[in-house]
């Protein structure tokens, strides 16, 4: 782990660890600012939290959210839900996938996109939905997904 | 004098395209040096016609939509902000039939007001049940919500005056409110609409529930998923701080509640409680055993209401006209209003508050304006991912807890998800179970071993394999799920499988005859 790494987590474990149930915002805070939770970071957070190292990688392992490595520079979320699923989203998730040429949970050889499922977005009245980064976008098809990924300026 | 323009900041008008026109329109009415007020607002629910821009007259709001950056030129060329006429036009936003015809009591400011000023919350009926609240002692605010017949609105539909009575009788030093916003069901959204569009109704009610059952301390649990909900619940929260709201000594009266919003991490299974409260501490989120109740023993062992979001938004309204004001709405044992959100294949999505009792033809005909692609609706899911699959046979139900269980269904959260006739229903149950091993905790077998074990049947089953074998093997297998889990994900995944076997065993390979419920 990089000495920065180190740091950023260090000013993260003094902020937080005398919260109540602390962990989670610890972990939303790395990955806040890392894109990651580096598996080399989790001695120090058990330790600041009195817990065992396997305690901490069992919590990063159960949520879907968390990862233990870097994310692209931009994360597309696609929604697999049923309300989706009744507006194209199949199709739209078969296209987005060949689009980038990667599948769930894996990230462009460029760096650039990480891709990951979701179940729901809420919003479920503009379905099919996908999220890119923080930004949500609904009635989204194979075009409308072309022009998002053109805005964000990032070559596929 | 500037006129008041409104646009939605609600994310799935956002998603639309809404801060795209709120710029448009800023920067258009400055090139033509046009003062305006701009308001981003909640959205009003209708969200075919979002980005829905209202324009604030002496006669009331008028609504224009659904409105590209494109046209906003040439709203301002038609005059739009003195009622010049446009092609996107709507009329008067409150006469619309769709908003019209509904009994708004939850959602009574949501698209209104500016969600986060406490000044416009209190100037539209906001904060009087907490005075009347401070008032009464903490057995008659509880009274008010137990004779409202209110039952939690998150799915389970527990009378939530029992639960408040629990917390409220049981003695401890410490006890706690938590509000939980992981709202994970597909096809649900209310609570997302509540929390961008008036999150101090949720704060209010949140509030209420702590000066009755004496708890100091509450924690709003939104899943990561709703980040602009995020944003808006903070800014809410900071601004009833500073108006004396929240704190230790809410207006005057001596008494603290302090308001804290956690995230979650993608686990649909912690909106189960139990798991919730696991996640809240800390941990993973495993499915605790009940007993003890969390009214008992809860977050960190200590008495604990876990109410969902829209119980607690339904709580202002209770305190503020009274249990009998609210038990007036509904039928039978199913008492106020149910925000409905009608999602998938429906030419009109969107956010439906109406008394119990409207049936589920009404609200897919009058209000979702049947399919989207203008094929006949087949199937409707009721109630999220572990909702069953209603055929058309079944659209007559009316929205009641007790008729929707004498069909062997569920309201759940109020999610309506239609789908035409293009739709596969074996593919759908295959979804469900695959969905369920996805999400499973893992503390139980049958959920754990049996989703996984279920979703490879269905495949089985999807591929006409063995069809003999694998549907008496589905049935048997559902059996041990609906029977044999510790919590509802594993307990009603069987719900979707079944209801889609059973009314649509074509889809399945089978014919109506062969198959046995």
């Amino acid at each position: 782990m990089t000495e920065s790494n180190q740091a950023t987590i260090q000013a993260i474990l003094t902020e937080l660890k005398d919260k109540k149930g602390a962990l989670l915002p610890i972990l939303h805070a790395v990955q806040n600012a890392l894109s990651y939770i580096p598996p080399e970071s989790i001695p120090s957070i058990a330790d600041a939290l009195n817990l065992s190292r396997a305690e901490v990688h069992g919590v990063i392992s159960f949520y879907h959210y968390f990862r233990d490595t870097p994310a692209g520079k931009h994360t597309v979320r696609v929604c697999r839900a049923e309300s989706c699923l009744a507006m194209n989203g199949g199709p739209l998730e078969t296209y987005i996938k060949e689009k980038l040429g990667v599948d769930y949970h894996e990230t462009t050889g460029d760096g650039n996109f990480s891709l990951e499922p979701v179940y729901c977005l809420g919003n479920c009245a503009c379905s099919p939905a996908i999220q890119i980064d923080q930004d949500i976008h609904g009635c989204v098809s194979p075009q409308g997904f072309d022009e998002i990924i053109a805005e964000l300026g990032a070559s596929l | 004098m500037s006129i008041t323009i409104y646009v939605p900041c609600d994310s799935s008008a956002v998603s639309l395209g809404a801060n795209r026109v709120a710029n448009a329109i800023t920067n258009e009415a400055q090139k033509r040096g046009i003062e305006i007020n701009l308001v981003r607002n909640g959205s009003r629910g209708m969200y075919w016609l979002e980005p829905m821009v209202e324009v604030a007259t002496e006669k009331g709001r008028i609504a224009f939509g659904a409105v590209k950056t494109g046209d906003v030129a040439s709203l301002f060329d038609a005059d739009f902000l003195h009622g010049g006429s446009h092609a996107l036009s709507l009329g008067m936003t409150e006469e619309l039939p769709y908003f019209k015809k509904q009994q708004r009591l939850t959602f009574a400011r949501v698209g209104i007001t500016d969600p986060v000023s406490v000044e416009d919350y209190i100037a539209h009926d906001g904060y009087r049940g907490l005075k009347n609240t401070l008032a009464l002692s903490q057995a008659d605010v509880v009274k008010h919500v137990s004779d409202s017949g209110l039952r939690g609105r998150g799915g389970a539909a527990f009378p939530t005056g029992i639960k408040w009575n629990t917390v409220l009788n049981t003695v401890s030093d410490q006890k706690y409110i938590i509000c939980n916003a992981d709202e994970g069901d597909s096809g649900t959204f209310s609570d997302r609409m509540i929390m961008e569009g008036d999150p101090l109704v949720l704060i209010e009610g949140m509030t209420i529930a702590g000066l009755a059952v004496g708890a100091t301390q509450g924690y709003i649990y939104l899943r990561i998923e709703y980040p602009h909900a995020y944003e808006i619940l903070n800014t809410a929260i900071a601004n009833a701080q500073a108006a004396g709201y929240l704190g230790d000594d809410i207006q005057g009266s001596g008494r603290a509640f302090h308001l804290e919003v956690r995230l979650g991490a993608g686990a649909y299974v912690c909106g189960e409680e139990t798991s919730l409260m696991e996640s809240l501490e800390g941990k993973r989120g495993l499915v605790r055993f009940k007993p003890p109740l969390p009214a008992i023993s809860g977050l960190f062992g200590k008495p604990t209401v876990v109410n969902n979001v829209i119980s607690l938004a339904s709580v202002p309204i209770i305190l503020d006209k009274g249990g009998e004001f609210y038990r007036d709405f509904g039928m039978g044992r199913s008492r106020g209003t149910l925000p409905l959100q009608l999602a998938g294949n429906l030419k009109h999505p969107g956010l439906v508050e109406l008394a119990f009792g409207v049936t589920l033809r009404e609200i897919l005909y009058d209000f979702g304006g049947g399919s989207a692609t203008g094929r006949p609706i087949r199937s409707v899911q009721v109630g999220g991912p572990l909702g069953a699959y209603l055929p058309e046979s079944q659209f007559d139900t009316p929205v009641d807890y007790e008729a929707f269980t004498e069909i062997w269904a569920v309201l759940g959260h109020g999610g309506i998800v239609a789908f035409d006739d293009s739709v596969d229903m074996a593919e759908m149950a295959k979804y469900s179970m695959e969905f369920c091993a996805e999400e499973s905790c893992g503390k139980c077998t049958p959920c754990r071993i049996g989703a996984t074990r279920g979703h490879e049947v269905m495949t089985d089953i999807v591929n006409k394999r063995d069809l003999d074998k694998n549907i008496p093997l589905l049935r048997s297998l559902c059996d041990t799920m609906l029977n044999g889990s510790l919590c509802a994900l594993g307990g009603m995944t069987p719900y979707p499988v079944l209801s889609a076997l059973n009314h649509f065993p074509e889809d399945f390979g089978i014919s109506a005859e062969h198959h046995t419920a």
